[in-house]
């Protein structure tokens, strides 16, 4: 697949404190790839070095294979769409979506075409004369996306863009945004903290920490085989044993338990179960070990409950295709 | 951004200006003070420090103190009659606070000239104050209450009392409400809770507008020279005398200077005083 | 708070009001008396305005008020609303500078500025007139309008300004387009500030003006120094009326389009 971004030993330091140690990566044409990572792990400043409102202290960044540097960011291919939205708030939907267009010196007639085409596609023809804050959260995050979209770019950036909503808006926005970026057949850069949004709509996620690229893979990949501790952890929950010098990763759900008379080959290690959490769908068992300083999580289906309960004696163990080895 | 570089220009006439007319001019008042002047009112290119010897002279010297002494008692009586008003306006109701905000406010934007001959209109002796007492039969004779040192003091406070009120307002406005809850909880009397919580944690408003009072009443020479006759003349009104009557712009410069340098030595010291004493009360 | 003590505070609140605003009251009040000499109501007249409106030396001097004020704030505005807009991409360094520049003016006492003033344009033989009290008044007001603008340019951030090159406007589009429309208001408001600041402006004007171009204050002052009479009452209760009126309106203007509060 073509190559679209890349980003070779990119750098960045603030007032002498590095943000971002270099870092390379390549974003292929039409693909959606997601930088998640936690609050300050620099995927909103690797976000804004792409966008052209910072510039890289060292490295390069191509767009096509054309390098960005000295590259103003209303000269480069491609649009954002803001955390809050960055709506201008003097000018109705309609003004805003039609900016770019204007900016650009697009014909009146063919701005015309464009504005209703994206009116239609994002539902927002009645509401085209209306001000920013005639809109609900929902609304004008379409405008956002519509304001960006009217222009084709190459490339679109988001930067937490469902963060201001709530969880069952949101919810519906991660499939109309993901069904957005594949009739568009756009390259979606989309930056966010929510594991649950990344695991949703990307083809690749990238897992950020400290300004590193922890592990870019797809997003069963990652759940499956996280390479590092920070991904295992990070990525879902995870019950991490150590063994010598190596971190073994076993998700809860692959955990299972056994009274303590049946199946001894099976054992690998037992304890007592202190506490557990109903969730509907799902029980969730802590389980203290007797020979380790530590508490083993286990997910235990509705369908196949044995009936646990706090305070009982168990073992566990799990079959070695679900553990994952992990590099410290 | 390289795109940004050409709007930075945009700061270029302001600050042309700023430091044609406002630099510019102080460092030749600072110039002037070491020069003479000659018999008739001109200057003299020849250096001295004549101007800086004359002002250890007592008459200037007692000025300078009695300055001093207005300045400092202005911004005290400011500060202690400011502080419960502007805590009075952070705990109203957000729409009220902006309208007293405003009653507040507008005072301070008319001319104070006009707000001194207001008292004069109250004060004098054929004024409001002493035309009621008198209707009522309870003085013979007309009180002298204007044209002295209190009048002075008066006339200062009511026009710089607005300077007070704003900043220790916003600083109560942005300050943490949860700490003084706090302090309730673990049993601090308002008295204390007030002491120990809310003064410390409003100091930046309180030395704002102490500093803006203090600048502001010890260059200050409209009030006494309206409320204060001849015997309340302030450095102020020295000043003004020198440069328009007398004609000695460099003795003029030089008090000036003096002023200045005062001034800014005790905002320094306040604010290290004022510093010390949230450090010590953060680390109590 | 217990009620007694906040009853306490709001009655203090009430009554410092009532000292902040009694003068002025009584002031404007007795502008309305028949009485010249003394302090004794004896009745209602319009007769000290009319004799106002009559008199050649006042209608000047509130003529150049009005032209001084117009020029002034026309061009503290620009020069502050420019500087305000390029401050931001000032580096911290500069930008502290430049506060101490804008915030010493404000806190210098006014009189060193009014002489500093007098002493540059007689060196510079500039004669003293309607050029200089535009300058000096362009010179003390420039700093608000500043500190008025960048203060709303603060309160805005910068996500506008960003959203808008990325759809492709250039830094001055983005200006033309985005950013003056935004903080027009707050223009707005600095203007009147700097407009009030001048027409009530009396001490750097005393050392800067021409025997020419006597300002409203200056001839206030003036009639002040003779002694109380209707007629500085009438014409005080002139001046608060256009200082209230134009200091409400900016304050409205302001709190428009902004959340925070200065001075």
């Amino acid at each position: 697949m073509k190559t679209i971004i890349a980003l070779e030993s990119i750098e960045k330091h603030f007032s002498g404190s590095v943000v971002i140690p270099p870092l390379s990566l390549s974003i292929a044409e039409g693909e959606f790839l997601t930088l998640l990572g936690p609050s300050g792990c620099g995927k909103t400043t690797l976000l804004r070095m792409i966008a052209g409102f910072e510039e890289p202290t060292a490295g390069e960044i191509f767009l096509d294979g054309k390098p960005l540097t000295n590259v103003p960011p209303y000269r480069r291919d491609m649009n954002m769409v803001f955390q809050q939205y960055a709506l201008f708030p003097h000018m109705t939907v309609e003004e805003n979506i039609l900016f770019g267009l204007k900016m650009k010196k697009v014909p009146a007639a063919e701005q015309q075409r464009r504005l209703e085409e994206v009116l239609q596609y994002t539902h927002l023809a009645e509401l085209r004369k209306r001000t920013p804050k005639q809109l609900s959260g929902g609304q004008q995050q379409r405008v956002a996306i519509a304001r960006a979209i009217v222009n084709n770019p190459k490339v679109l950036l988001l930067d937490e863009p469902l963060g201001a909503l709530d969880y069952q808006l949101r919810k519906s926005l991660q499939l109309e945004l993901k069904n957005l970026q594949k009739n568009l057949g756009i390259t979606f850069v989309y930056v966010t903290h929510d594991q649950e949004e990344a695991m949703a709509m990307s083809d690749r996620i990238a897992v950020m920490n400290k300004g590193r690229i922890e592990q870019i893979a797809s997003p069963a990949e990652i759940y499956n085989h996280p390479r590092t501790l920070f991904v295992a952890t990070f990525i879902g929950e995870n019950n991490i044993f150590r063994s010598g010098d190596a971190s073994i990763a076993v998700r809860p759900e692959k955990i299972r338990l056994y009274p303590l008379e049946v199946e001894p080959d099976k054992h690998r290690m037992t304890g007592q179960i202190t506490d557990m959490v109903f969730l509907g769908n799902l029980r969730k068992l802590y389980i203290r070990l007797y020979d380790e300083d530590m508490t083993v999580l286990a997910h235990e289906y509705a369908g196949d409950s044995r009936g646990w309960r706090a305070g009982d004696q168990v073992a566990i163990g799990w079959a070695p295709e679900d553990e994952v080895t992990l590099r410290c | 951004m390289l795109t940004t570089k050409r709007l930075k220009l945009l700061a270029l006439p302001a600050l042309m200006w700023l430091g044609a007319l406002f630099v510019l001019p102080l460092l030749m008042i600072a110039a002037l003070s070491f020069l003479k002047r000659g018999t008739y009112g001109q200057i003299v290119y020849q250096g001295t420090l004549d101007n800086y010897a004359r002002i250890i002279d007592p008459l200037y010297g007692d000025i300078f103190l009695d300055t001093l002494a207005v300045s400092v008692l202005t911004t005290f009586i400011s500060l202690v009659c400011g502080y419960p008003l502007a805590y009075h306006i952070s705990r109203l109701r957000r729409s009220a606070q902006q309208v007293w905000l405003l009653l507040v406010m507008i005072p301070f934007w008319i001319n104070f000239l006009v707000r001194s001959y207001a008292w004069v209109i109250i004060l004098r002796s054929q004024g409001v104050v002493n035309t009621v007492l008198q209707s009522l039969g309870l003085i013979d004779e007309p009180l002298p209450l204007l044209y002295n040192s209190g009048s002075v003091l008066l006339g200062m406070v009511y026009t710089l009392l607005p300077f007070m009120v704003l900043p220790i307002y916003v600083s109560l406005e942005q300050m943490d409400r949860r700490k003084l809850e706090a302090a309730y909880d673990l049993g601090a009397t308002p008295w204390k809770a007030f002491w120990h919580v809310t003064l410390p944690m409003t100091k930046s408003g309180v030395v704002t507008g102490s500093i803006l009072v203090f600048v502001s009443s010890i260059g200050m020479f409209v009030v006494p020279d309206v409320m204060g006759g001849a015997k309340s003349a302030l450095i102020g009104n020295v000043i003004q005398n020198q440069f328009l009557s007398a004609r000695d712009w460099p003795f003029g410069s030089a008090l000036s200077i003096v002023l200045m340098l005062l001034s800014m030595l005790l905002i320094f010291l306040y604010y290290r005083a004022a510093n010390a004493a949230g450090a010590k009360e953060g680390a109590a | 708070m217990n009620t007694w003590r906040r009853r306490a505070l709001s009655g203090y609140s009430w009554a410092m009001l009532v000292f902040l605003y009694l003068p002025i009251a009584i002031l404007m009040l007795y502008s309305f008396n028949q009485s010249r000499i003394n302090a004794v109501w004896s009745g209602f007249t319009w007769k000290w305005y009319v004799s106002l409106f009559e008199n050649r030396q006042v209608m000047e001097a509130l003529g150049n008020s009005v032209t001084i004020a117009l020029i002034s704030s026309v061009l503290a505005t620009l020069l502050g609303t420019a500087a305000a807009l390029a401050m931001k991409h000032f580096s911290l360094r500069w930008r502290s500078i430049v506060h101490a520049l804008i915030y010493l003016p404000i806190v210098i006492p006014e009189i060193m500025m009014g002489l500093s003033l007098l002493v540059l344009f007689s060196q510079l033989h500039v004669e003293l007139g309607k050029a200089t009290l535009v300058m000096a008044h362009v010179t003390f007001s420039m700093p608000f309008v500043m500190v008025i603008i960048a203060a709303r340019l603060a309160d805005m951030g910068s996500e506008l300004e960003e959203a808008a090159q990325d759809l492709g406007a250039t830094p001055w589009e983005t200006l033309r387009h985005v950013t003056l429309p935004l903080i027009s208001p707050s223009i707005l408001a600095g203007f009147l500030m700097s407009f009030t600041l001048s027409l009530d402006d009396f001490i750097i004007s005393f050392f800067v003006a021409g025997p020419n171009s006597t300002t409203l204050p200056l001839y206030i002052y003036g009639l002040v120094k003779r002694g109380v009479s209707p007629e500085v009452n009438a014409l005080s209760t002139l001046l608060i009326a256009c200082t209230v009126l134009l200091v409400v309106v900016a304050e409205l203007l302001r709190r428009k389009d902004s959340k925070s509060i200065t001075l």
